[in-house]
């Protein structure tokens, strides 16, 4: 007993010391484990949030906030005809491997992103580029075949992070960028752990060392915070547990917007839906507060169209689809489907998609649609939904930001082809100046909100909840990122 | 009297009892959500509370008991229907080839756990109550067969047995009208024990999302959806699983106290 005692003594004192010298790591868990770790070749948001803004870095960058500011390119200057960028990038800037970051570099991943065989899951950022010029090593200058009112947006994105010819081969398994933070392990299924960029060019972070982990089940991940095995869990996935967490001195839950417009899709060739006095049905028959309340415990903002509400362009267009079961059921029988119909309803693991999804069935039921639910992991949600398209209706959070473009490709998954919206893209992808842009996007935000192309549900927000220490998190997530650069321990 | 039999048959009529209920009359429409009134601990009007949609528990478990009692009966028919014919064509061919390659095939579904087989087939034929029933059914089968195989092998040897065959008697009527009687005990208690399984493996299915699939109440999903919410509203954890704890329970002693009762041996000794 006494031989346990001082056992227990000398163990809590090793645990303050460890406690105190910890102060420049962090645990940071995640939900999903990214499938490879090549940003500019996978789809996975989950890459991003490991790597971007701590391994690798673009021409521009996403702050905290969601603006555009500077990455590797310090300054740029573009022509009168909005033609021409002309990009000053950081000098000293080395990658990982020691090798020099410079206008070769630029040029050569914004040329192999948008090469033909590429296989950037955002081919699109890249499309208006017809030339990279090197104009010295410090210089690179960037061709449009049309004014782009986003490129430099475009060029903040994850998939548009600068990557080296010489060490490109292995940067899915072994990523090597110019961050802040190395790459030093990967172990599959568990962990995955960064180190401080000794010779980093911009300001020094905080923090010496990091891993992620990835917990996906939510009693799990409510577990690894509640034990304090993680520092931090970006995106938890059990919302209903959040004001424990809240009343936790131990603990702060910061919870932010996500660019994440969560979605009723719905397969817009495949009959009923084909008719838009269904999908307007659909709209009417949805009641967005109860699906927030009973999948989001109260956690999310209401939408009308495919808009992140927080952008200074937002429209708010929820009069379109208030909850009306008797117009819904109306419109139903002057479709010819006063009886109702049945359809699929597929739904990937997310809580927001599992249990939002019992509920709309529940509230299509009362309007006479009858659906048959059936739940996907990713890869399968991946194939049937996504690729495949054989679905009814779905329910997926489109977390790409400022992404209404989609609905401009007639193949993509919920297939809404609309040559009028297909024009106004054009118009806006080619214009500049921001009042029309606002403009031209509020009228993109009304056409599909009255083509009622997908039941628009609700802004997905996400939940940090971190230990009472730590500061620096990005409250907000403009992109997936969990970016460490201003991460750090207040004592 | 047998306390076994008496309180297991309580438990077990209890529950079918509640899923026949269930049929004409719940306390609550399940189907209807009413999420303003989620998570309310029991009260008057929600005899067990209401669960994170607001939908009455009550009536959850009644519907609830109404999927693992059908799952559980058809998977143990479907076992029983192939089985014990498996089983007595194999007694009565004893050392054939035929009884070789039954018990054989036995061997081969009994070397693989069973909840394997079952999360196996329902995820390639996709999750649904059906392919649920026909997974559970399916490692039930080798039960039965090798249990009437076991079972039938020595009264082949009895001379009743050997007075019908002398009469002419063909081995599949022997099978049929003279030793499926004599089995017939055993088999009602193994089938209450596997009735029990049946419901856990139900359950278990449908615990992780292979069962039936929602709006169809099921113990194993509403377990599975209160896990988070074990901290916050643990009744809605706790009742599904005092439900399968004591259906299992119940079915359980039933099993034991059939097999006390059913069996001459024991019930001789007793008195």
């Amino acid at each position: 007993m006494h031989h346990f005692k001082t056992l227990a003594a000398s163990t809590a004192i090793v645990l303050c010391a460890s406690g105190a010298l910890a102060q420049d790591s962090i645990t940071v868990a995640i939900q999903l484990e990214p499938p490879n770790l090549d940003p500019t070749g996978g789809a996975a948001q989950a890459i991003d949030s490991v790597l971007y803004a701590n391994v690798f870095e673009g021409l521009t960058r996403f702050d905290a906030d969601g603006a555009i500011i500077r990455g590797l390119a310090q300054s740029w200057d573009i022509s009168d005809d909005g033609l021409v960028y002309t990009f000053n990038l950081a000098a000293g800037v080395t990658f990982h491997d020691g090798t020099t970051m410079d206008a070769e570099d630029v040029k050569f991943s914004l040329d192999r992103a948008r090469a033909e065989d590429s296989t950037n899951a955002q081919k699109g950022l890249f499309a208006g580029i017809t030339d990279v010029t090197v104009i010295d090593p410090l210089t690179v200058q960037v061709t449009l075949d049309q004014p782009n009112g986003s490129f430099l947006f475009n060029m903040a994105w994850g998939d548009a992070v600068i990557v080296a010819p010489e060490s490109i081969e292995n940067i899915a398994s072994n990523p090597i960028g110019t961050g802040p933070f190395t790459f030093t392990d990967w172990v599959q299924g568990d962990r995955l752990e960064l180190t401080r960029n000794p010779d980093y060019w911009g300001p020094a972070p905080a923090l010496e060392s990091a891993t992620f982990r990835f917990i996906s089940d939510p009693t799990a991940a409510f577990a690894a915070v509640m034990a304090e095995d993680v520092d931090a869990f970006v995106g938890f996935p059990a919302p209903e547990n959040l004001p424990q967490f809240e009343a936790d001195p131990r603990f702060q839950v910061l919870v932010g917007n996500t660019e994440g417009e969560t979605i009723l899709s719905t397969n817009n060739k495949m009959p009923p839906f084909d008719d838009i006095r269904v999908r307007k049905a659909l709209a009417h028959a949805i009641d967005r507060q109860a699906i927030i309340d009973g999948a989001m415990f109260g956690y999310g903002t209401p939408i009308g169209t495919h808009f992140a509400p927080h952008n200074p362009d937002y429209v708010d267009l929820l009069a379109n689809s208030q909850h009306d079961p008797d117009l819904a059921r109306s419109l139903l029988a002057e479709a010819g489907f006063a009886d109702g119909f049945t359809t699929t309803l597929k739904l990937p693991p997310p809580s927001y998609a599992r249990r939002g999804g019992e509920i709309i069935a529940s509230q299509l039921r009362a309007v006479g649609i009858e659906t048959e639910i059936t739940n996907l992991e990713w890869a399968q949600w991946i194939e049937e939904v996504f690729t495949n398209k054989d679905f009814g209706l779905s329910i997926v959070s489109h977390t790409e930001p400022m992404d209404i473009g989609i609905y401009a490709n007639p193949d993509y998954y919920f297939q809404y082809d609309n040559p009028e919206f297909q024009a106004l893209m054009e118009t806006l992808n080619a214009t500049t100046d921001p009042a029309m842009r606002s403009n031209l996007l509020a009228q993109a935000q009304a056409i599909i909100s009255e083509d009622y192309v997908n039941g628009y549900l609700f802004e997905l927000a996400v939940a940090t909840v971190a230990k009472a220490g730590l500061q620096g998190l990005w409250v907000n997530q403009p992109t997936a990122a969990v970016d460490l650069t201003g991460v750090s321990w207040s004592n | 009297m047998n306390r076994n039999l008496i309180i297991g048959t309580a438990l077990t009529v209890l529950f079918i009892a509640l899923a026949a209920l269930s049929f004409l009359w719940t306390p609550a429409d399940i189907e209807t959500l009413d999420i303003p009134n989620r998570l309310q601990t029991p009260n008057a009007t929600n005899w067990l509370g209401t669960d994170h949609f607001g939908r009455d528990i009550l009536s959850m478990i009644m519907m609830g008991a109404r999927t693992s009692i059908a799952v559980a009966l058809l998977a143990v028919g479907i076992g029983m229907a192939l089985g014990i014919p498996l089983g007595l064509l194999a007694a009565a061919r004893h050392g054939s080839f035929l009884d070789e390659l039954i018990m054989r095939g036995n061997d081969l579904v009994f070397a693989f756990p069973s909840l394997v087989i079952a999360i196996l087939i329902t995820a390639v034929f996709g999750a649904s109550a059906v392919n649920a029933i026909i997974a559970i059914g399916i490692f039930n089968i080798p039960v039965f067969a090798r249990l009437t195989r076991g079972a039938a092998l020595p009264l082949w040897e009895r001379d009743f047995i050997l007075t019908a065959r002398v009469c002419g008697k063909s081995a599949t009527r022997i099978s049929i009208e003279h030793i499926l009687p004599n089995i017939t005990n055993l088999m009602i208690v193994q089938g209450t024990i596997q009735f029990s399984l049946g419901i856990l493996a139900e359950a278990a299915l449908s615990y992780i999302g292979l069962g039936a699939q929602p709006p169809t109440a099921s113990w194993g999903r509403m377990l599975a959806d209160a896990q988070t919410l074990v901290s916050i509203a643990p009744h809605v954890a706790l009742v599904p699983g005092f439900a399968i704890l004591l259906m299992v329970l119940g079915l359980n002693l039933m099993g034991d106290g059939l097999r006390d009762w059913l069996d001459p041996r024991i019930r001789i000794a007793r008195t």
